[in-house]
């Protein structure tokens, strides 16, 4: 799993993907908190967050379009399922590394928080509280992807449709309002991504908003080692 | 060392691998022959554990794919028709990551110096992969394959793709690993398998038509002799002076060379050598014999025979 996750990791670094997810991010990020903290005059980060909520979902399937879907199409995936490794080993251990990028990505939110100390003392634990959540949200998101990377060999076909997903998981609460059949409306917000987000971005930390992302993260790792499992069954 | 029983394996219809049984002993180098599409790789990724058979079983020495896939695949060592190789990667990098990720519990340097001295890929050792040629590339997966010194290697078509000078180079290497290592070797190159392989296995349609050693299976398949012959004099009276030779089974003028010879073919039965008798018919007769070539019959000959046939040659273990 470890050989794997160092792999990854050069992977994104010399590829330059992972120069590229962590520059957009810190290029909207810093965008977000001039406009929200500095021209605004307030120390409160949390509108910050929740721009950045679409931000993360439409970054994301970027970071992971190669992750599976490159494995496949060079045949390297013959490499890694031939090993003395089991199949669970290899899917967390490339989701970890995409993981690892994204939770650099996260460090920029301290070096606003230091800037906001310059002026006024932050307020520590809501900005944890917030990346915390955009954590969650972020390996949920990562999940997601790794199991539409793997089931193409393509990885335009991967981000494209990863963006897909990012772009109805940001409308689905608005597509909830929008639906007159009361049963379905409240499917669609139950499985809202915002509602749990909004939580930490207030500075709750519940217990349901921590369980609904890592249930999204395992079910869709589980799903993406069954792709695997299947593929050798086929 | 490893053992294939009963294998069968569907794609949807279509029928890949039906029905193949076989045993590799230790040390053993067998060559797996058959036209495209035959098999090959598919029975290959099975014994590896990157496919699943539909029924059948594969032990690779001692450990069930199956039930124990982490054991047997940590005995293998694969260089499937596409070597996985990372193009962003160097050379370095590679291995050690292969190094890693078999988990082998070798000396780390020591190791892959030894790998990479025995597959001669010391000067492209800090290269990217992607920058490599075609024969490197090759080398550098055979090189993945051995880390570890797994007790078994699987290549699937290893000559393919490289030049004349290459293809003899990795011959040379892999019959030398041969000596320290079972080897499963696919090609459908017959010279090839010919020239490295103690045993052969024929596989058509996904059916073993063929398990026996080299050397038996052109000489099973044949069943006599074959003479090639350019003489000097009138085709009748040659003709018929052969055909009073003792053994001849069928004599046939193939043509007039170039130089004003007749070239024939002369077929005996298996158990005469009918050279010096030959020679004094035609001393007799006053034919001078300008050559005198023995057409045994070849891989080639007996491959073509036995996926056509789909006979199973006499002294086939199973």
């Amino acid at each position: 799993m470890s050989a794997i996750y160092r792999r990854e990791m050069y992977s994104y670094f010399t590829s330059g993907i992972a120069y590229v997810v962590l520059t957009v991010f810190t290029l909207f990020s810093g965008f977000f908190f001039m406009m929200n903290c500095l021209v605004s005059d307030t120390s409160s980060m949390t509108s910050v967050f929740v721009n950045m909520f679409m931000v993360v979902l439409l970054l994301l399937p970027i970071l992971t379009m190669r992750l599976f879907s490159e494995d496949k199409k060079q045949k390297t995936d013959q490499g890694l399922l031939t090993a003395p490794v089991n199949l669970f080993q290899i899917v967390i251990g490339k989701y970890l590394s995409a993981v690892t990028v994204f939770a650099i990505s996260l460090i920029i939110f301290i070096l606003d928080a230091v800037v906001i100390s310059f002026f006024t003392q932050p307020s520590w634990s809501m900005i944890f509280s917030n990346m915390l959540g955009m954590f969650l949200l972020g390996s949920a998101m990562i999940a997601i992807c790794c199991f539409i990377s793997s089931l193409t060999e393509s990885q335009v076909v991967s981000a494209v449709i990863g963006i897909a997903v990012g772009l109805l998981i940001s409308f689905l609460d608005t597509l909830a309002s929008a639906v007159p059949i009361d049963f379905i409306a409240s499917s669609l917000k139950s499985i809202s991504f915002l509602t749990p987000y909004q939580n930490f971005s207030v500075g709750i930390i519940s217990l349901s908003s921590v369980i609904f992302f890592l249930s999204i993260c395992v079910i869709f790792l589980f799903l993406t080692i069954r792709v695997y499992e299947k593929r050798r069954w086929s | 060392m490893v053992e294939v029983k009963d294998l069968v394996k569907r794609y949807g219809d279509k029928l890949a691998v039906n029905n193949v049984s076989f045993t590799v002993d230790s040390g053993e180098v067998l060559g797996f022959l058959g036209p495209n599409g035959a098999g090959k790789s598919t029975t290959m990724n099975i014994i590896t554990g990157y496919l699943s058979s539909t029924s059948g079983k594969v032990t690779v020495d001692g450990c069930e794919i199956l039930d124990n896939p982490i054991g047997a695949k940590s005995k293998i060592g694969y260089l499937p028709e596409l070597p996985p190789l990372y193009m962003d990667m160097t050379v370095k990098r590679y291995l050690q990551f292969v190094f890693d990720l078999k988990k082998v519990t070798l000396p780390k340097e020591e190791h892959l110096t030894e790998v990479c001295r025995v597959t001669k890929i010391t000067d492209v050792y800090d290269r990217l992969i992607k920058n490599l040629s075609k024969g490197y590339r090759q080398r550098v997966g055979l090189a993945q394959a051995l880390i570890g010194n797994p007790p078994v290697l699987i290549l699937d078509e290893p000559t393919v793709g490289l030049d004349p000078k290459q293809i003899i180079e990795m011959r040379n290497l892999i019959r030398g690993l041969g000596k320290k290592h079972t080897v499963i070797l696919s090609s459908h190159v017959l010279s090839e398998v010919q020239a490295i392989c103690d045993r052969i296995i024929v596989i058509n349609n996904g059916k073993l038509v063929a398990n026996s050693a080299t050397k038996e299976i052109s000489g099973n398949v044949a069943g006599y002799h074959k003479l090639e012959l350019h003489i000097d004099g009138a085709t009748s009276r040659v003709i018929s002076a052969l055909k009073t030779i003792d053994g001849v089974v069928r004599v046939k003028k193939v043509m007039d060379t170039v130089d004003g010879f007749g070239e024939y073919m002369v077929e005996s039965r298996k158990d005469t050598d009918i050279r010096k008798p030959v020679f004094h018919a035609m001393a007799k007769i006053d034919c001078p014999i300008v050559m005198m070539k023995s057409a045994e019959l070849s891989l080639e000959d007996a491959f073509l025979k036995l996926t056509k046939d789909g006979i199973p040659v006499k002294g086939g273990k199973k």
